[in-house]
């Protein structure tokens, strides 16, 4: 077990199953068309991320280094946790960037009785060292403990 | 984050509980970048990126709808992102019923909150917000609060304004209170380079294949581009433009790119010249080789990868006038070539609503329409964003396009060839 510590985004506790992305996420791509056609699973349909593409990614904790891709990406996110199809949990292990953390705030703010944590800057090693599968869980202080 | 006075009372909801919410999300967001301080937007017009009303998207028009319900309007009124549907670009039976039953049920319903938040007008709908036939084009030095990607990535490079790469429902919210925080783009070390990217190619790169390998190399960071202005010029004439318009949105939907510099051409690197580039900066070298490789990893989704395209979309972002113009002269001349007088293809120009208005009004509109080709203000991406069109072989010059949808992309010069019937694919 390693144990990683970043910054809270927005807070919460979570345990859960990893997926893991070393390239950037695109929120557009992987979530759309799972959302628009009612993939209970929401599996990333982004073809470009050969490492998540067709996984599933509702209720698991994803580990990526930062998203990427169309500014529907916040609202993508957004709408994914209204729905209650949102990632258990996002662990970046740079600096979050301007769409996830529009997302994870929007979410935070105007969803009721939905807790997706958020931290980042977890550091490379952190990334390095999860793998698919692995259980991650997130504490309150934006520890992260992957075994 | 330190407020002012004003913006602590909204925050402490004296203006109301939307409305201390909206507040609450901006300084959240800004505290993710450790932002100081809120600053005033100084552009005379927002652009958001939501122009579609997809039945999937309900939970944001609900919240529209609690902003509207509160009162609250946006202080700027706005352009916004092009519309899915048009009935001129050519669909089945089974799409229009997806589209118009199933997929795009609320487009009326959310245009109309458009309208009662602060839409331009009815003509509003595009990407390239900043055409001078749009009218929304912002100042060198303007604060906006604009999302979409591309139209960021232009606003932020070739026009000098200063923009984060907000999200939708962000956008709105920057001008509902009028100031957005001040982090990363907006600042002038948010603006430096820690990129610098060689052009070492032997012929003028493909604009949407150039930015496409930028993108995915420097991701989120800005680059600095040295050797580009012997391809495009010193001069952002309306040829300079358009090619950063298209390498822009690659950079950006292929990346995170919201700012870029080209050496002696884009305002702050005539102005600042390569001081803009940080120490230690890191250098990607572009050639030939580079940019083949690039697109030969671009993976092939259709179920016949052999398949005769059956439909072509050039205009993700919307085309300029005089790409409308060029396009013309271009598809007339490999028709004249190949020996055919029609287009192989159905294919579809797209461009903003007042720019297909003012081509109309030009001699080329009726010769496109001449050689078989439709010109729409529609988005391809929105029209392909269904399980339907993953079937169907389409393809584009648009690397955007490429990126979120099953449409294969070809170069310019390939896809002219492949429309007019020549010989390649």
């Amino acid at each position: 077990m390693k144990q990683f510590k970043g910054r809270v985004i927005t807070p919460g506790e979570v345990t859960a199953e990893a997926v893991v992305t070393h390239e950037g996420f695109n929120t557009l791509a992987s979530l759309q068309m799972a959302l628009q056609f009612g993939d209970k699973e929401v599996k990333c349909g982004d073809q470009n991320n050969k490492e998540l593409h067709g996984k599933p990614l509702i209720g698991k904790a994803l580990c990526l280094p930062q998203t990427i891709g169309s500014t529907t990406g916040g609202l993508v996110l957004y709408c994914a946790c209204a729905m209650g199809k949102n990632p258990a949990c996002l662990l970046f292990s740079e600096h979050i960037d301007s769409l996830a953390a529009a997302g994870a705030v929007l979410a935070d703010v105007w969803v009721d009785g939905v807790t997706m944590p958020v931290v980042d800057c977890l550091g490379e090693e952190s990334l390095a060292y999860v793998k698919d599968g692995m259980t991650v869980t997130v504490k309150a202080d934006g520890t992260v403990e992957v075994e | 984050m330190l407020l002012t006075k004003e913006q602590q009372a909204i925050l402490d909801g004296e203006k109301g509980e939307t409305l201390a919410k909206v507040m609450k999300t901006l300084v959240m967001y800004g505290e993710a970048f450790e932002a100081e301080k809120l600053v005033p937007i100084t552009s005379s017009y927002n652009h958001l990126v939501t122009s579609f009303g997809l039945k999937v998207m309900s939970p944001v028009y609900d919240l529209m709808q609690t902003l509207l319900d509160a009162g609250v309007a946006s202080g700027q009124k706005f352009s916004v992102d092009p519309r899915p549907i048009d009935k001129n670009v050519p669909a089945n039976l089974l799409q229009n019923l997806v589209f118009n039953k199933f997929m795009y049920t609320k487009q009326s319903f959310y245009e109309d909150q458009l309208e009662k938040l602060g839409l331009l007008n009815k003509n509003a709908f595009t990407c390239t917000c900043y055409m001078d036939e749009v009218g929304n084009r912002p100042k060198k030095g303007d604060v906006l609060s604009w999302a979409e990607s591309s139209a960021v990535v232009y606003a932020n490079s070739v026009l000098g304004a200063r923009c984060n790469r907000n999200s939708g429902i962000l956008d709105i919210m920057g001008s509902i209170v009028g100031y957005v925080p001040y982090f990363g783009l907006l600042t002038d070390e948010g603006r430096k380079a820690t990129w610098v990217v060689r052009i070492a190619t032997t012929k003028k790169p493909e604009a949407q294949l150039l930015g496409s390998a930028i993108g995915m190399k420097v991701m989120e960071d800005v680059p600095y581009v040295i050797g580009l202005d012997q391809w495009i010029g010193t001069e952002l004439d309306d040829a300079a433009c358009s090619y950063l318009k298209d390498f822009g949105a690659a950079t950006a939907s292929n990346g995170a790119v919201g700012l870029y510099h080209i050496d002696n051409l884009t305002p702050e690197a005539k102005e600042l010249g390569q001081s803009l580039i940080v120490e230690g900066a890191k250098e990607y070298v572009i050639d030939d080789a580079e940019l083949e490789r690039v697109k030969a990893n671009y993976p092939v989704i259709w179920k016949k990868p052999d398949a005769k395209a059956k439909l072509c979309f050039v205009g993700c972002p919307h085309l300029s006038l005089q790409q409308l113009k060029d396009w013309t002269v271009n598809i007339e001349a490999a028709l004249q070539a190949n020996g055919r007088k029609k287009i192989t293809v159905p294919t579809v120009l797209t461009a903003a609503p007042t720019v297909l208005e003012a081509f109309g009004k030009t001699e080329y509109a009726a010769r496109l329409q001449a050689i078989g080709v439709i010109t729409s203000y529609i988005c391809p991406l929105m029209y392909m964003n269904n399980p339907l069109c993953k079937k169907m072989p389409v393809i584009t010059s648009s690397n955007k396009l490429r990126t979120y949808t099953s449409a294969r992309y070809y170069t310019d010069a390939e896809i002219l060839s492949t429309i007019t019937g020549g010989s390649a694919k």
